[in-house]
């Protein structure tokens, strides 16, 4: 401490660890927050059923997407990606995901949206599986920190049907 | 800067750095604010500089005294007795 190069050494050298001693203290305290999003999606209407022509089943929806995030969002929390996803079983795979619809969230005061809107990416097969399938759609969430530990969650919506023809 | 002067500066340092980190991250936390959090903490850091790293008046009250230069030819320093036995054991190690 003798001169001014040391002082402010010592002082930037402490201060830059209590600054990372704080930021995690701020992660942690994510962990105190216990979220109890909902979400509703109805699938208002199947706009076409098609085969491609490389043999592929493709459906396109009309879909109303209502959330309530406004929970999963504390004090350190930068921003929510949120994407809805069609989940269902195929002899060749256990689980199919699709992604049809995502978003980013920038602040807690967007967190409680209701949307209507086709799928932003489309709903294809690996296969012609999808006549009469049953079908989850997820909404998947991802809450990204200011600092620290991100943390996903998602709530599973059960009991959509595709059409058992083509459209 | 004296000697009683860096440990008061050191003191100083850490109380008002760990200070006001107790203070930012309990009003960030309060408010739920991460800005004001860091904001609180940068000022904190700034006043902490402007205090303890210039070379204030304050560090300086307690100087050394030395002793005169002619009380020091009075009492010379002690020599050592043997240089020679000195030599002899480095000589040897060779």
């Amino acid at each position: 401490m003798h001169t001014f190069g040391y002082r402010a050494n010592a002082l930037l050298t402490l201060g830059v660890t209590i600054l990372a001693l704080m930021c995690a203290m701020a992660s942690f305290s994510d962990n105190f927050n216990l979220p109890s999003p909902s979400a509703q999606v109805q699938v208002l209407n199947v706009n076409w059923f098609q085969k491609q022509r490389n043999g592929n089943d493709e459906v396109s929806l009309t879909l109303n997407i209502s959330a309530d995030l406004q929970s999963a969002f504390t004090w350190n929390t930068k921003q929510v990606f949120v994407f809805l996803a069609a989940e269902y079983e195929t002899t060749q795979n256990a689980l199919n995901q699709i992604s049809l619809w995502d978003a980013i969230i920038p602040s807690k005061e967007h967190a409680k949206f209701s949307i209507h809107t086709t799928n932003k990416y489309r709903l294809t097969d690996q296969g012609s599986n999808l006549r009469g399938k049953e079908f989850n759609l997820t909404l998947h969430w991802h809450v990204m920190p200011k600092t620290g530990k991100m943390f996903a969650d998602n709530i599973v919506m059960t009991g959509y049907h595709l059409p058992e023809d083509y459209r | 800067m004296d000697w009683q002067g860096q440990k008061l500066a050191e003191q100083l340092m850490q109380i008002m750095l760990v200070a006001f980190a107790v203070v930012a991250f309990a009003t960030g936390y309060a408010i739920g604010s991460f800005q004001m959090m860091i904001l609180i903490y940068a000022g904190g850091v700034v006043l902490t500089t402007l205090v303890t790293v210039p070379n204030w008046p304050f560090f300086n009250r307690h100087p050394l005294k030395w002793l005169d230069s002619i009380e020091a030819e009075k009492h010379p320093k002690p020599q050592p007795q043997q240089p020679s036995s000195v030599s002899k054991k480095k000589s040897s190690k060779k």
